[in-house]
């Protein structure tokens, strides 16, 4: 188990040194096309960045107050791979339901992962989030119609209990 | 549209794959997005695989994904979408009778 997060920790600062390696890349290729394109281009993401920052920070407050609270035990007990389909389902009611942005998400399901949750029901709550919007049903139901809006929403629901469970196999 | 209207195939729906990954904002913002697309024809499976995709294939929440839960996460889900998005397009459309998939049409050409 110990072996198996130390590897995926692992994984992760190699792909942040890739991203960071084609970012600056990327950047030096611009700088000797543009020297005014590419600073444009700079303040942009410098705005980005700005806009991200006081959620992400939060988030990484919220994060950290929610993992002091639940221990390891009760995340293992709730979510970890020995809950099952129980943990599962559970993961897939809290994505449905809640709207959180991807960014905040990740670092979230990255921490409960690192703390004791099982691949599938982080699987299982990373899809429901993204494919499954409880709260939007009414903006949804505009569109496309009370028919089109449950089938879909279903649809996703159970292909997202696949997809964890897949995964649960998988990765 | 032409590119997305019925008959358009797989390289329509590879189409509304793409408009749909490329979008950036939550899946709220893709409703108005597809009314537009309905109003101008295309295919309602275009249009699901389009919301599908806007859904949980967005290129910078993918490498977002991949830089917090890993590549093999992000990818083996990705994967999987692939698949799932097709399949709930096709589950959406199939699930209506031709009397409901012109009402949608119709729907959306009284919206603005």
């Amino acid at each position: 188990m110990k072996n198996k997060a130390d590897a995926r920790r692992k994984h992760y600062i190699m792909f942040t040194i890739l991203l960071y390696v084609c970012a600056l890349t990327g950047l030096a290729i611009s700088f000797s096309k543009s020297k005014k394109k590419t600073k444009m281009a700079l303040k942009k993401a410098w705005k980005s960045f700005e806009n991200i920052l006081p959620q992400l920070s939060c988030v990484l407050l919220i994060i950290g107050f929610m993992l002091t609270v639940l221990d390891t035990e009760s995340i293992t007990a709730l979510l970890g791979a020995d809950s099952g389909m129980a943990g599962v389902f559970l993961a897939a009611v809290i994505g449905s339901i809640t709207l959180i942005p991807g960014f905040v998400a990740f670092p979230l399901a990255a921490a409960l992962l690192s703390s004791g949750a099982g691949v599938m029901q982080i699987a299982a709550f990373v899809s429901t989030l993204m494919m499954v919007g409880v709260v939007t049903l009414p903006m949804e139901i505009q569109t496309f119609g009370k028919k089109v809006t449950l089938v879909r929403n279903g649809a996703a629901f159970v292909f997202s209990l696949v997809v964890a469970v897949a995964m649960g196999v998988i990765v | 549209m032409r590119f997305l209207g019925k008959g358009s195939g797989l390289r329509g729906a590879v189409m509304a794959f793409a408009l749909g990954a490329a979008a950036a904002g939550p899946l709220y913002g893709a409703f108005p997005v597809a009314t537009v697309m309905m109003k101008k024809g295309a295919s309602l499976f275009n249009v699901f695989v389009f919301v599908g995709a806007w859904s949980t294939a967005k290129i910078p929440l993918l490498t977002f994904e991949a830089s917090s839960l890993g590549l093999e996460f992000a990818g083996t889900r990705l994967l999987l979408n692939l698949f799932g998005i097709a399949i709930i397009a096709w589950v959406v459309e199939h699930a209506l009778s031709q009397e409901e998939q012109q009402g949608l049409y119709d729907g959306a050409m009284v919206e603005n």
